[in-house]
């Protein structure tokens, strides 16, 4: 049940690993590339500018070894910044190339609200993920982000958020899963889906 | 929809929590871990500190404070208080706050909002306003209330979201302390002249104080201490009583 956490510079990782650790799971942090790729369970958390953040991972050569977990079967959780990483590309500050592990755009939140969407919202869960086990329909999770992803693929979605439109709050393909608010900072709901995470076969 | 907040403040000195309005009455009231594990299990959605740890040696204890939090409470935290540059802010991020509040060093230096901002992200960026009643608008005051800052409230409120801010904190000085009543002009007026959240601070005596606030007052999120320290009321009773008035909140 090895879980490594992604250290590429960009936010606060030490609540994910306390978050882990409450449930008795020893996460590692690291920012070394070969050990990123040899992961069993990879979290990419991270908040901060998605053009900087990608620039980091290029400079540093995680961005191939990222793909190269994901290609090599581990189980990938992206979290906020992380998800929107996941996607081909960004309109945050210009136009930024992302991983292009999923397919689709990161795109600003619109007008009509508060932006950054701050607070506790609700999830709609598309039933039958192993990662949403035990997590109510409508359950509230602490989002923070200005920016939300916008999936190509409608098979891609997990879950979906109001916020001035419905948006795609979680997404899976294959083993790779990511999701828009933050786990570590959603009491009991949010834990249950980090253990659900760290348990997955 | 997003969930109106309920935020309880701790107001933090020499890594205890303290209370009383005057500093010759402060009482201590507890361990901040505990307390903020208290709220967190109340169901508070976010729990602020404010260090008012007066010596400058002291400071090191409200990054243990926030250390210590980030393993036991699960809900976003910010710190406030005493925070000069961006290396303070750095510091007590990497200790486990989500977020920072900036108050009289965003006056002084409103480059530092941005540069918080660009660093850690607009998210992780909050500017408390302590704003006064004067001739027909608002003016803002620093250094705890004691200092004019010439700055008009409204004015300053748009400047700090073209700076970078992700929030704003916004008290009301003429109440703050009085129990009478968030001031509901000022919360509405700063509401509607930006586009980010505000959290209304200052004046909170009973949970209609908040449905008032979340309401006509337009805040976001609503940010009391004494009610909820003093244990009269809840934040379950709170959520309650907003819930049966309509206002949307995480049960």
């Amino acid at each position: 049940m090895s879980v490594t956490i992604l250290d590429y510079g960009m936010g606060n990782l030490r609540s994910v690993q306390k978050a882990f650790a409450h449930f008795g799971i020893e996460a590692g942090i690291t920012s070394d590339p070969a050990e990123t790729a040899a992961a069993a369970r990879l979290v990419v958390p991270g908040v901060g500018a998605f053009g900087q953040a990608m620039a980091r991972l290029r400079e540093t050569g995680l961005d191939r070894a990222i793909r190269a977990a994901v290609e090599g079967g581990a189980h990938f959780l992206g979290i906020c910044l992380g998800m929107q990483l996941l996607f081909e590309r960004s309109e945050e500050h210009g136009t930024h190339q992302g991983l292009g592990l999923l397919q689709g755009e990161v795109k600003r939140l619109p007008a009509t609200v508060k932006v950054p969407e701050v607070g506790w919202n609700r999830v709609s869960i598309r039933p039958g993920d192993p990662l949403m086990e035990g997590i109510e329909e409508g359950e509230f999770f602490y989002f923070d982000q200005s920016y939300y992803c916008a999936p190509s693929d409608p098979d891609d979605l997990l879950s979906e958020t109001e916020y001035g439109l419905r948006y795609a709050s979680a997404v899976r393909k294959g083993r790779v899963r990511a999701v828009q608010f933050h786990p570590e900072k959603s009491q009991r709901a949010g834990l249950r889906l980090l253990e659900n995470f760290a348990r997955l076969a | 929809m997003l969930a109106r907040r309920i935020i309880p403040c701790l107001d933090v000195r020499d890594g205890r929590v303290v209370k009383g309005v005057q500093f010759e009455s402060i009482r201590d009231i507890g361990d901040p871990v505990d307390q903020a594990r208290y709220y967190d299990a109340e169901g508070a959605d976010e729990i602020v500190f404010l260090d008012i740890t007066a010596s400058h040696e002291k400071r090191g204890l409200m990054r243990e404070v926030a250390e210590r939090t980030s393993e036991e409470v699960f809900v976003p935290f910010a710190v406030g208080g005493g925070l000069a540059d961006i290396a303070d802010i750095q510091a007590i991020l990497a200790a486990g706050a989500d977020k920072v509040s900036l108050n009289t060093a965003a006056v002084r230096n409103p480059g530092l909002v941005t540069q918080a901002s660009e660093r850690f992200g607009a998210q992780a960026v909050l500017v408390a306003i302590d704003a006064r009643r004067a001739l027909g608008s608002w003016e803002v005051l620093v250094e705890g209330g004691r200092t004019r800052a010439g700055l008009d409230a409204e004015e300053w409120a748009r400047r700090v979201v073209e700076l970078g801010a992700g929030e704003i904190l916004l008290t009301s000085m003429d109440r703050d302390g009085t129990e009478d009543g968030y001031d509901i002009e000022l919360t509405a007026a700063v509401a509607a002249a930006v586009t980010i959240p505000v959290i209304a601070s200052g004046g909170a005596g009973n949970p209609d104080h908040m449905v008032d606030v979340l309401t006509r007052g337009g805040a976001d999120a609503a940010l009391a201490a004494s009610i909820f320290h003093d244990r009269r009321y809840s934040i379950r009773e709170v959520k309650a009583h907003l819930a049966e008035h309509g206002v949307p909140v995480r049960c």
